[in-house]
């Protein structure tokens, strides 16, 4: 097997310094009625040339985002990741390296940390941000979490335009501890009335911009009323690249802000590995969940990094730590920075002006297309549409002349009524050809 | 003619001593600025070309406030990760036997495979009838697991172990609840020697913890289980093989005893690599298992992530998985998304989980194929008892001469009055080019040495490493404290003052401020 | 005046109503350097043996017990910025609580200076 470098001749030689007569006597203390005298019933070893053939095989059944005029996004977008960044998290010394625990050893990935760090406070304009989280739902569940290690309250309410996927996440943890949970009805044009749900038993307000359908919202008035009652705002976000162009959360008063980084650096993998960010306040760092790199010095007098305020965590607190988790995402946060430092400000800025002016192209043009509607009022680089049918159906028919056109409402909120919307997404992979043939097949199915 | 000109060829007169340089760098190893410091807020590495003229139809929402993010170009880009990348030691590199984390070889075909556009270009919301191979991939990787493991039925999203355990942990008391003993069993046995996400996991979702002590022998009793068991048990969650690297020899019993007190096994799978194809944890009596993808099935750590932790699960248990799950309908795959209609404790994660994880753990999996796999497990096991054993008359085994199963787990004793700790003798393996073993771990263990090589290692790596630590162990019994004391003496930072980092948290770049700023 | 001590190192310095709650100098010197010291808030009734604040050292964080219940009236606000006291003067300046002792007659658990030291080196 390619794999393992012992050979026959040094398995014996090992065993017998050992002191054992085979190699089952390593396995003595297992029940010996449990132990199995021969490998399951799989499929045997296979040669690189046989496995790449099967997954291959398996790949060839997808329809890959890039090979179609594609539009699917609703907390996932496609974007173009630059050569260099897949390069650079292959290197040996980043893809194989572990959690930096010993830190004269991993000062590459604490410093990409510390660096990640900033930039996601940058962007979010908070005072802090860990090292990641797994992605943005369950960083939205731990933020929940968090607030109510602040406040001392037990009690959630979720906005109408949070992603159903968020708040299904949110709620099946929150029932576990038996918190309260409010969820507002979906909201599609952000008209909801939040601020009357706010109140002094309120732990949390978690509210979406860009929203599951597009939709931006102000959530200044939120985040006024939430002090006013001692509740703490937690903002989040689908589209990381949204922040190039729409105000900041960290500007509007959120006291958490949570997002999903996948946008920046990492490909779509069909729902993960992503990256989410979080960012908070500098007076609750202490009750922050995941990892954070900090910086201080060697013993020669160098800055150096290191894992610092470990004493929340799981490997120390146990039953009492803020957090389970003990792996974050780095190498998808390395990703991400990576890709951050390549474009800077500047070019942050132009990609997401370039989304935006193709989300508004793309809208300019459905306007136009017979039985489609355009919702929103004001969008970043996704918008709902209401079509004259199914939209599940009229996607599906879309995707049969090879045109991926967006994710139905229904897909996401079954039985709420919402069966002719579909959530469209454009970046800048789109082209006037591929928002053409958008509109043509919209007008052939409906 | 001869040629006078040229370079000398010999080494000639070599001085000796401690060298500064101007630069502080160290030939290949070089100091590299924040990019905070080096990047200028106008530059971008990427070419992107304004858009045409349009009308935005961003409302009142456009961004006002400043962002500061400075940008490198692709050249700069690319050194400043490669400085940066050399600053980390790494499996590639060298032997990196991190107990409990199974640090073994990482095949690059799974990169490769990952990377193909059918399946990492793949949107998790594209309609179903565009990505029927990614659900055969996920079927066909759960079928993998739940031979191997001799479980009934699997959750494939969660995304990491610890949300893993919390996975069967809440489908756990999703069960108690369907039986109607939601309000009566809220207490979870977890042993001392467990890994703390465990007591985290039954802390978070909302049950108490009760320690159970470990035996002298470094394992659980059934005895010791059954004095704690009660009705008001919901579960055990046990780790097997055990944190000090040892099989849990009464889990049969200890199953048997849980189940009659009507709690479940929550088995932490995290050392599953050392068992896989040897013997299924189904059959020992377990309810749920998460298995470390990024463990057993060489998914690539990264540097802290990301991790996978798909969770299989009794017959008894089943019936309340998250959402969503692959379903089968004839040739026809079908994600079940919605919880709706079905006992499922709901949905732990947007979308379906960690799927690069899976394409690269069935890559390797169907790489070993079965007979690999065991083969694997049992390299594994061979090469921890054979550092063991080698090591077994310089330094102390707190639980007595005998075998371990993938790991090897040493004490301080045989460092007691060298005036050396633990800690010291792990930064003076950094300095001979070894990763440290996983060190204070076990907590039930003083100055805990856990030793992991995997199946990865050659014979000869083994004997160097073993001939590394024998000459360190002779260097302490000949009292060169300050070897120890004083290392790393080698690697690109000296040891790091964590309480400075603790004390004043600076968790972020922030602007020097300027004499003359200062002086507004 | 005077000092008592609990099993769980914490010490009590009492005089008439008022209780001033550490940790003692052998707490400190086991836990190491420092680094952050979490208060409850002023006002708070405490229990015997109820968690009165955290203190957090690099590698572990320890619960402060209260050694007898009470209403907390003071809390000392300069731990905040400076948890290095409690290693610097554990008996003095790195104090952490004030409580008005609620029964008085709690205070018979606890051990004296003396016994406190003998404690120590039974358990050494």
């Amino acid at each position: 097997m390619r794999y393992l470098p012992l050979t026959p001749d040094d398995r014996a030689v090992m065993l017998m310094r050992i002191g054992a007569r085979n190699i089952d006597a390593l396995f003595a203390d297992v029940p010996a009625d449990r132990l199995l005298d021969a490998p399951p019933d799989l499929p045997r070893r296979k040669s690189e040339i046989e496995v790449e053939r099967a997954l291959s095989r398996m790949a060839a059944k997808n329809v890959a985002a890039g090979s179609v005029p594609f539009f699917v996004g609703a907390g996932a977008y496609k974007h173009h990741i630059p050569s260099t960044v897949d390069h650079l998290i292959q290197r040996s010394e980043f893809l194989t390296s572990y959690t930096p625990y010993q830190p004269e050893i991993s000062q590459g990935t604490l410093q990409m940390l510390f660096e990640f760090q900033t930039q996601v406070a940058a962007l979010t304009a908070m005072d802090v941000a860990n090292a990641s989280m797994y992605d943005g739902s369950t960083g939205c569940a731990e933020a929940v979490l968090m607030a109510h290690r602040v406040t001392r309250r037990k009690k959630t309410v979720l906005s109408g335009g949070l992603h159903p996927h968020y708040g299904e996440v949110v709620r099946t943890i929150s029932a576990m501890a038996a918190d309260d949970v409010t969820t507002l009805p979906p909201d599609i044009g952000a008209g909801e009335d939040i601020l009357a749900k706010i109140d002094d038993s309120v732990s949390c307000v978690v509210v979406q911009s860009p929203d599951v359908f597009g939709n931006l919202r102000d959530l200044r008035p939120i985040a006024e009323t939430c002090h006013v009652h001692g509740a703490l705002l937690i903002a989040v976000f689908n589209e990381v690249v949204s922040l190039g162009l729409v105000e900041a959360p960290g500007a509007m008063g959120a006291d958490i802000v949570v997002g999903e980084g996948q946008s920046i650096g990492n490909g779509l993998n069909f729902g993960g590995p992503y990256v989410g960010l979080f960012a908070t306040r500098q007076k609750y760092i202490r009750q922050m969940p995941g990892r954070l790199a900090g910086e201080t010095l060697d013993a020669e007098g160098r800055r150096g990094f290191v894992l610092t305020l470990s004493t929340r965590e799981q490997h120390i607190r146990r039953e009492k730590a803020t957090s389970n988790i003990c792996t974050n995402s780095g190498l998808c946060a390395l990703a991400f920075s990576i890709h951050m430092t390549m474009l800077g400000e500047k070019g942050l800025r132009q990609l997401a002006r370039v989304n935006h002016a193709n989300a508004v192209k793309l809208a300019d043009l459905l306007e136009r297309t017979p039985n489609v509607e355009v919702l929103n009022e004001s969008f970043f680089n996704e918008f709902t549409i209401r079509v004259k049918g199914d939209a599940a159906d009229v996607i599906e028919r879309m995707a049969a002349q090879g045109v991926l056109g967006g994710v139905p409402v229904s897909r996401l909120l079954p039985h709420a009524g919402l069966d002719d919307l579909i959530i469209v997404a454009s970046s800048e992979v789109n082209t006037d050809d591929d928002r053409a043939a958008l509109a043509a097949a919209l007008q052939g199915v409906l | 003619m001869l040629n006078m000109q040229g370079r000398p060829t010999h080494v000639g007169e070599v001085a000796t001593g401690e060298r500064q340089t101007f630069t502080r760098n160290r030939a290949l190893q070089m100091e590299e600025p924040l990019i905070f410091e080096t990047g200028r807020f106008d530059v971008t590495g990427v070419d992107i070309d304004e858009p045409e003229k349009f009308t935005p139809r961003l409302g009142a929402h456009a961004r006002k406030s400043g962002i500061g993010l400075p940008g490198l170009t692709e050249p700069e880009t690319m050194r400043h990760y490669v400085r940066l990348s050399q600053k980390n030691y790494a499996i590639d590199a060298g032997l990196y036997p991190l107990g409990s984390c199974t640090m073994k070889h990482n095949p690059r075909l799974n990169e490769k495979m990952a990377r193909l556009p059918g399946l990492g270009d793949i949107h998790p919301l594209q309609p179903q009838s565009t990505v029927q191979g990614a659900l055969e991939l996920i079927e066909t990787m759960a079928h993998w697991l739940m031979v191997l493991t001799g479980m009934p039925a699997i959750a494939m999203s969660p995304k990491a172990g610890a949300h893993g355990e919390a996975c069967g942990m809440m489908a756990i008391k999703a069960a108690i609840a369907a039986r109607g003993e939601g309000a009566t069993r809220n207490v979870v046995l977890v042993p001392d020697s467990a890994h703390g996400t465990n007591p985290a996991t039954a802390a978070l979702i909302g049950y108490h913890v009760r320690a159970i002590p470990a035996r002298e022998d470094g394992t659980v009793s059934a005895e010791a289980v059954r004095d704690a068991l009660g009705p008001d048990v919901a579960a055990i969650m046990l780790t097997n093989p055990n944190t000090c690297g040892l099989f849990e020899k009464e889990i049969v019993e200890i199953a048997r005893a849980v189940h009659e007190a009507g709690g479940y096994f929550y088995c932490d799978g995290a050392n599953f690599n050392a068992i896989v194809g040897k013997v299924r944890p189904g059959d020992l009596g377990i309810d749920a298992m998460h298995i470390n993808l990024h463990k057993t099935f060489s998914t690539p750590h990264g540097g802290g992530g990301p991790g996978a932790g798909p969770v299989v699960l009794s017959q008894a248990l089943a019936p309340f998985a998250p959402v969503p799950f692959v379903r089968r309908d004839g040739e026809k795959l079908a994600f079940v998304e919605h919880a709706e209609g079905t006992q499922s404790f709901g949905r732990m994660t947007a979308f379906h989980g960690q799927m690069g994880m899976f394409v690269r753990a069935l890559t390797y999996a169907m790489s070993h194929g079965s007979d690999g796999l065991r083969q694997a497990s049992e390299d594994a096991v061979l090469n921890a008892n054979y550092i063991r054993a080698c090591l077994a008359d310089v330094m102390s085994q707190p639980f007595g001469d005998r075998p371990c199963m993938h790991e090897a787990l040493f004490d301080d004793r045989w460092l007691k009055d060298s005036g050396i700790t633990t800690l010291d003798f792990a930064k003076a393996m950094i300095d001979e080019g070894y990763h440290p073993m996983t060190m204070y771990f076990p907590l039930v263990v003083h100055g805990a040495m856990l030793i992991e090589p995997t199946e990865s290692e050659s014979k000869a790596s083994l004997d160097l490493f073993i001939m590394t630590l024998r000459d360190l162990a002779m260097s302490v019994r000949d009292g060169d404290v300050a070897r120890f004391s004083g290392a790393p003496y080698f690697a690109p930072r000296r040891r790091l003052d964590e309480t400075r980092a603790a004390r004043q948290p600076v968790l972020k770049w922030v602007k020097p401020v300027t004499v003359a700023e200062a002086a507004e | 005046m005077s000092t008592l001590y609990s099993k769980d190192h914490e010490y009590i310095r009492v005089d008439g109503d008022i209780g001033t709650v550490g940790i003692s100098d052998f707490a400190q010197q086991q836990l190491g350097d420092i680094v952050f010291v979490e208060l409850p808030g002023v006002g708070k009734a405490l229990k015997r043996g109820e968690q009165a604040a955290v203190v957090e050292s690099v590698k572990a964080a320890s619960e402060v017990y209260a050694p007898v219940g009470g209403e907390v009236i003071e809390v000392n606000g300069e731990l905040e910025g400076a948890p290095a006291t409690v290693n610097e003067d554990p008996a003095g300046r790195g104090w952490f609580v004030k409580i008005r002792i609620a029964d008085k007659s709690e205070l018979a658990g606890l051990m004296d200076e003396a016994a406190y030291a003998d404690f120590l080196k039974s358990q050494a």
